[in-house]
């Protein structure tokens, strides 16, 4: 009885640690940038298939991966924002047009992104084997990969809540993300610091996909259940902290486990029913104000 | 209500629509078949489209859920085609809509529109998962066969549909709701300050939106005639009326007809062709016109148009 | 009876109280005014009375009957209109729709079309805006789009009309014509409960006046006691008070 519940603890947390990386990467780009990103999931499955496709063709250790594919998907976001998002933000009419112009404009981008991803990959689900082997942990029994990906979702948020707190650029962020404007008045490149951000957030979501692909089957259409699950997770954490993410994502994490445990094939749904409880009791999330 | 109109020009425009209205009726009588299939698909997207903008133009409220309340309908049709008359699993079809919106409405309406848009994104997701899920444990079927009914029937049943849907639209345009729809789009809470019930307003017109895209649903399944939650619960299904409302132009209730037509012609054109290039080129048309057509192409008509008239008016 | 009664109203924001326990009263016919330093409280109180926010303790009284959290439309019909500090007017549609909403909307039953638009027609000649009943509400000057926001309060057919600031932005002729405004205003019976920070409009308008500082009520009067009030003079003490501009 004690290993089931171990086991489905730490199956939650694995899975939390994923959810808690990707949610942290959109509630860069939407608390701060204010872009709400329906695209996201689609920069997880970017980092998923140079991944894969890095690996299988050219022989590239995943783990190695993350040090390609996290730069890649961070300048592509870096430029989409400096290139589209800087434009829509000077010529909407107010910051409420901006994220209804934002939204869509991602809206465009998923299309465009999972395309592009069929074109050169095909549509077929792909996958690969990478530290597949079992681990027994206090007896009950994980894939290495699992475990592993935990352990660099860890540190990737360590990094990142350090990143934020002691460096300069860090704290830039969070002054960007209370007030751009004031922000902007302290001598801070709002336009440089809201485009980072963007790209912060995309580089999670590449990181995320890498691991991801470590353990899962992928495919390009696998993005849109991510984003769904990190826009539930923001809300949860609530809107605008990045810390509420963090721990949102490990909650929802464990409610999937535990969901998976029962009735395969209804995690979503589950995530969802939370949903709408938050959206009738406590829209604002646990840390949200 | 405000600018005075000159009798001749809304004669001229009513008989205008009444033409069409009569060539439409009559098509299937001279028209080959594959024209009065393409329409029956232009009517589909129409009819999406305009009660998406129904809803979302003056609201400024952005649904990402149009193929849910579509899809539901679908299923409908698949549920109860066999056993009931066409017309009345229509008429459950777009009430089953009209339900589903009503409880998303009245869980999301309440708050600030990010957590509608939100919601509505992966609404459609979260159907096809649970509808998987329900027809492959308790239902124990995968597919589902719809009783299909010949493309003359199912182009008339369009037709229908899209006349009643534009007056609808008109009437509410023109109507005191329309008023209200835009007062909430432009300060909401100024207009619930001067005595709009804004969260009624705003449930009830979306609910009324998807009723209509229920019904154009529960009417297409019977041309695909086999159907599963994949097919039903399609993202495309949402993101084409959003693109098609976007580019026509949300001001005018003809910008998304003309935004429906373009496109629904240009999938057609593509679809065949080009399979994933068109989705790719539908998504970066999207992209270009939120940065350089935030008015659709009828307000682009409109602003040159005036840039003409004054260039003439200068010269005089 | 008095026709507005708020008994220890308070509302935070985060740790600080934006008001606090506030009590007042407003009688029929009256003109009130609310004065305080910036940040004293006085647009959230007006935003607890008109419920766009709902207090966290007390209870406000409309004609005898507790509004206290009722829904904005609903304190709206029953006879409370407001203005905006920052206008608020419906941007992209024509004066006369502006007005015609709170035609519609502002009592129930609402009005049918061809009445809706004679009243609003109606309240635009009483404010002075009917030249401009076609014009997009966005090309209207300061001045004027506030006119229209007290017009389309007037059409909600209220007996109470909350101001926030109606002066605020006006150069002395304007201002003029809306304190004249206001006195028609009163003429129809309507009472009022006006923010202010332009001295000369409160001192002229206002029968009694309150003052809110750091949320809590600190006096309340005539004009006369008011302007030599210890506790007054104090709290404005450094502050120009905006007498003669």
């Amino acid at each position: 009885m004690m290993v089931k519940i171990l086991d489905v603890v730490i199956a939650g947390l694995l899975l939390g640690g994923i959810y808690a990386l990707i949610a942290v990467g959109l509630s860069l780009q939407y608390g701060v940038a204010r872009v709400l990103n329906i695209a996201h999931g689609e920069f997880i499955m970017l980092g998923a298939f140079i991944t894969w496709w890095l690996y299988t063709i050219v022989g590239i250790n995943p783990l190695v991966s993350l040090a390609i594919c996290g730069p890649i998907t961070f300048i592509i976001g870096y430029m989409l924002h400096r290139a589209l998002f800087t434009r829509l933000r000077i010529s909407s009419a107010s910051p409420a047009a901006f994220e209804g112009n934002s939204m869509l404009a991602c809206f465009g981008l998923l299309f465009i992104i999972q395309n592009v991803a069929i074109l050169i990959w095909g549509a077929d689900i792909k996958g690969y084997s990478y530290l597949a082997f079992p681990v027994n942990f206090g007896g009950a029994v994980f894939a290495a990969n699992r475990l592993v990906t935990l352990g660099f979702a860890i540190i990737i948020g360590v990094v990142f809540y350090l990143f934020l707190a002691r460096t300069r650029l860090g704290k830039a962020i969070r002054a960007a993300a209370q007030d751009p404007a004031a922000a902007g008045l302290m001598g801070v490149n709002i336009n440089q610091v809201l485009a980072l951000c963007f790209g912060f957030g995309a580089l999670m979501a590449g990181l995320g996909g890498t691991l991801l692909s470590m353990s899962y089957k992928i495919q390009p259409t696998m993005g849109l259940e991510y984003t769904i699950i990190a826009l539930i997770v923001i809300v949860l954490g609530g809107l605008g902290s990045i810390p509420g993410s963090f721990i949102g994502g490990l909650l929802l994490g464990l409610v999937g486990s535990i969901v998976t445990y029962t009735e395969p094939g209804l995690s979503l749904v589950a995530y969802y029913v939370i949903f709408m409880l938050l959206l009738l009791a406590k829209p604002t999330g646990i840390l949200g104000k | 209500m405000d600018i005075v109109r000159v009798i001749s020009k809304r004669s001229f425009v009513l008989g205008l629509l009444l033409l069409i209205l009569i060539l439409l009726a009559t098509s299937p009588l001279y028209a080959p078949r594959y024209t009065v299939i393409l329409l029956t698909s232009i009517f589909m997207y129409i009819i999406i489209t305009v009660s998406w903008t129904m809803f979302s133009g003056p609201t400024g409220y952005i649904s990402l859920a149009p193929a849910a309340f579509f899809g539901v309908g679908i299923y409908t049709s698949a549920i109860l085609g066999r056993a009931l008359p066409l017309p009345l699993v229509i008429g459950i079809g777009g009430l089953a809509g009209f339900c589903l919106a009503l409880l998303v409405g009245a869980l999301t309406l309440r708050l600030r529109g990010i957590y509608f848009v939100m919601f509505t994104f992966g609404l459609v997701e979260l159907l096809l998962h649970f509808v998987l899920w329900w027809e492959v444990n308790i239902t124990g079927t995968t597919g589902r066969v719809v009783p299909s009914v010949d493309n003359t029937t199912v182009y008339y049943l369009m037709l229908i549909i899209f006349a009643i849907l534009m007056l609808t639209a008109y009437l509410i345009k023109r109507s005191k709701l329309g008023l209200a729809l835009q007062s909430i789009g432009q300060e909401e809470d100024a207009a619930a300050h001067t005595g709009v019930n804004v969260t009624m307003v705003k449930v009830m017109t979306f609910a009324i939106s998807a009723f209509f895209m229920g019904t154009a649903g529960a009417i297409m399944a019977t041309r695909w005639t086999y159907i599963d939650p994949r097919i039903a619960f399609n993202p495309l299904l949402s993101f084409m009326p959003v693109l098609m409302a976007i580019f026509g132009g949300m001001g005018q209730l003809y910008g998304p007809v003309i935004g429906a037509a373009i496109f629904t012609y240009l999938e057609e054109f593509l679809i065949t062709r080009f399979p994933y290039y068109y989705m790719l080129i539908f998504g970066i048309i999207m992209v270009l016109a939120i940065v350089y057509l935030p008015d659709g192409l009828v307000g682009l008509i409109q602003k040159l148009w005036k840039r003409i008239s004054e260039r003439k008016y200068a010269y005089t | 009876m008095p026709i507005l009664e708020g008994k220890g109203v308070t509302k935070y924001f985060g740790g600080l109280a934006a008001v606090s326990n506030v009590d007042f009263t407003v009688e029929q016919g009256e003109a009130l005014g609310l004065i305080g330093p910036n940040g004293a409280g006085k647009t959230t109180l007006f935003d607890l009375i008109s419920a766009a926010l709902v207090p966290k303790s007390g209870t406000i009284r409309f004609k005898g009957e507790d509004i206290t959290g009722l829904k904005p439309y609903k304190i709206c019909r029953m006879g409370v209109a407001r203005t905006f500090q920052m206008v608020k007017v419906f941007a992209d549609m024509p004066v006369l729709n502006n007005v015609a909403l709170g035609s519609y909307f502002g009592t129930s039953p609402g009005m049918s079309s061809t009445d809706a638009v004679r009243e609003a027609t109606e309240l635009l000649k009483f404010v002075g805006l009917s030249e401009v009943k076609a014009t997009p509400a966005k090309d209207l000057t300061l001045a004027n789009q506030k006119r229209l926001e007290v017009a389309r309060a007037l059409a909600t057919k209220p007996e109470l009309l909350l101001l926030d600031e109606m002066m605020a932005g006006l150069n002395p002729a304007e201002l003029a014509q809306a304190m004249e405004l206001i006195t028609r205003i009163r003429d129809k019976g309507i009472t009022i409960f006006m923010i202010e920070h332009v001295m000369k409009a409160i001192m002229s308008v206002c029968d009694r006046i309150i003052v809110l500082h750091h949320g809590q009520k600190i006096a309340q009067g005539t004009p006369q006691e008011i302007t030599t009030s210890k506790t007054v003079i104090k709290v404005y003490l450094g502050e120009k008070a905006h007498a003669g501009s």
